[in-house]
């Protein structure tokens, strides 16, 4: 008996030194990048603490900062209506039965298990096949498509612990359809839509692969910038742009994460 | 007057007009897309890219071709290997996350990496191995070395950094599925004389089967269908199919081609699929059973002398 106890503890501390060991290997290159971010020379070779690659982000790199701003826009817009075309769906197809069910529930899970690569190129065929120019609206195509699957998933799931009957109360005081949407089943599912949201905003801002595909000229996103500066010449810039990056989304994380726990709390 | 609709046509008609929205959308950007690469992979090639419009078995055979045969085999392995490196280490780390009191915080560690843009995180791997990278930086500084070593652009860092970015992806579902797990049962085992190992992979193993698919599937196919890593940090010898499929349709513009390696992608993702959710049905309609068989080992281990066998 004192023998098992004595074994399930080295069994536990194998295990955790797993785990530790794991997160270190998770955390030792960003690390290493942050930590040279610092570094006044260029290479790996430490010389001594500076500023200057932070400098040259934020004040010498107005193509990067286009970048970006492509990158919010299409985020922004690509994730609303990813967003708005999902919650409607997922409360369709969760609530009635109509023509065409099995279907729509079949392909909103598709893009989500199928490679990037997949995505990317059947959508650069079909757009060269119907001859759409690539550019802004490609790109917020293909990003809306690849993040409807996650806003869909994220609230039929909130929608699975969603009490039927109170529509239906609603309906028996006499609220129309839209009345039910807005005012009863909408304030219900907020945290739902609103995590489907952000994880959209989050896909959109760091996807790569698939925008590769169906960027055109002058419509590049960050990662692209970022794509392009690895390929062409290592820059410590990148180094910078990764602290910046890391520290964005976690403040970002944080403050809606807050937000939506009060959300969850008042609905 | 407003006309009364029968409960079956309000269904019909509400659920039109909730699901084809997004119904439409997919079948304008998924669908229709992917329709035309099943077409373009019997069509024959275009001379300067596109397709010519004749019917044939062209690209699937020009696959078998050695140099591409090569490919698929290689990428097979890579796969194969790094999956089974992300599940390998992620079975004791979710074992030792359900058994911490910290879940939430080890949770957020595992996750904040893998916020991170993966682009930068395959850069952060360029600077430590590449030649005047950090490791050798730090070994010709402890003059183990005298000029920096290619730790870079070969298999064994494609292997390493898919790890690297998919380990999250295994370690996820296994830590969900450990952290259901009863584990009295494993204490049961051992007091009925099964050893730690034997414990784990006979009492554990069968209890987590959908997690250890998910996290397999969740790893495999998108390292099958890996594009950047390769060709980021792999050398000449590194293409995997995912580069091939780029490389027909943007340098040799040979679209069925792309189409038909495309379809070899879409196919085995869809086996793993399916392959998944059908492991994860069958443990939900065995779940009963295995409560019941929980509560009955439990009963038993109280009642059966210590030390037994």
């Amino acid at each position: 008996m004192n023998a098992h106890r004595y074994n399930k503890q080295s069994k536990l501390s194998f295990s955790f030194s797993m785990l530790y060991l794991t997160i270190i290997f998770l955390f030792i290159p960003l690390f290493v990048v942050v930590f040279f971010s610092f570094n006044s020379s260029k290479g790996m070779q430490w010389n001594h603490a500076s500023l200057i690659w932070y400098k040259t982000l934020i004040f010498e790199s107005p193509s990067l900062w286009a970048a970006f701003k492509n990158s919010l826009i299409i985020a922004l817009t690509s994730s609303v209506t990813a967003t708005f075309l999902g919650t409607l769906a997922a409360i369709g197809i969760k609530w009635y039965r109509f023509k065409g069910r099995s279907y729509i529930t079949t392909i909103s899970y598709l893009p989500m298990v199928l490679p990037e690569v997949i995505i990317g190129i059947s959508m650069l065929i079909f757009f060269s096949a119907v001859k759409v120019r690539l550019g802004m609206f490609t790109i917020f195509a293909a990003h809306t498509t690849f993040n409807l699957p996650f806003v869909f998933m994220m609230v039929s799931a909130r929608l699975d612990e969603f009490d039927y009957s109170t529509v239906e109360a609603a309906r028996d005081l006499g609220a129309n359809e839209s009345q039910t949407l807005t005012k009863v089943i909408i304030p219900t599912i907020i945290p739902g839509v609103l995590s489907g949201f952000l994880m959209c905003i989050t896909m959109s801002l760091e996807d790569f692969v698939i925008t590769f595909f169906v960027s055109g000229p002058g419509s590049g996103t960050l990662p692209l910038y970022v794509y392009s500066m690895i390929r062409y010449g290592v820059s410590p810039v990148i180094n910078a742009l990764t602290f910046v990056m890391i520290l964005g989304t976690m403040v970002i994380a944080f403050t809606f994460r807050k937000f939506l726990k009060t959300v969850a709390a008042s609905s | 007057m407003k006309k009364v609709l029968k409960p079956r046509e309000r269904e019909q008609l509400l659920g039109t007009v909730y699901a084809f929205p997004m119904g439409i959308w997919f079948t304008l950007f998924f669908t229709i897309p992917l329709g035309i690469i099943v077409l373009y992979s019997f069509l024959k090639r275009g001379l300067y890219g596109g397709v010519e419009w004749q019917f044939t078995f062209d690209a699937y055979a020009q696959m078998f071709n050695p140099s591409f045969a090569k490919v698929v085999v290689r990428t097979l392995w890579i796969s194969i290997v790094s999956t089974l490196g992300c599940i390998l280490i992620a079975i004791p780390c979710g074992y030792a996350m359900a058994k911490s009191k910290y879940q939430t915080f080890l949770l957020f560690l595992i996750i904040i990496p893998f916020w991170t843009n993966s682009l930068i995180r395959i850069y952060a791997w360029i600077s430590i191995l590449s030649t005047e990278g950090f490791v050798n930086t730090i070994l010709i500084k402890l003059g183990i070395l005298t000029e920096g070593v290619q730790l870079i652009y070969n298999n064994g860092a494609v292997v390493l950094v898919l790890i690297y970015m998919y380990l999250p992806f295994a370690i996820l579902p296994l830590f969900t599925t450990i952290d259901k797990f009863d584990f009295a049962l494993l204490d049961a085992a051992r007091d009925l004389g099964a050893t730690k190992l034997e414990s784990i992979v006979k009492v554990m193993f069968p209890n987590i089967k959908s997690g250890l698919s998910t996290a397999f599937i969740f790893t495999f196919i998108p390292i099958f269908g890996a594009y950047t890593v390769p060709l980021l940090v792999g050398g000449k010898d590194s293409t995997m199919i995912g580069n091939i499929i780029v490389d027909q349709v943007s340098k040799t513009r040979n679209w069925p081609l792309a189409s038909a390696f495309s379809m070899v992608l879409t196919f085995i993702s869809l086996v793993g699929v399916f392959w998944m959710l059908y492991t994860g049905k069958r443990e939900q309609q065995q779940s009963k059973k295995t409560t019941q068989q929980s509560l009955e080992q439990n009963v038993r281990k109280h009642h059966l002398p210590r030390g037994g066998k």
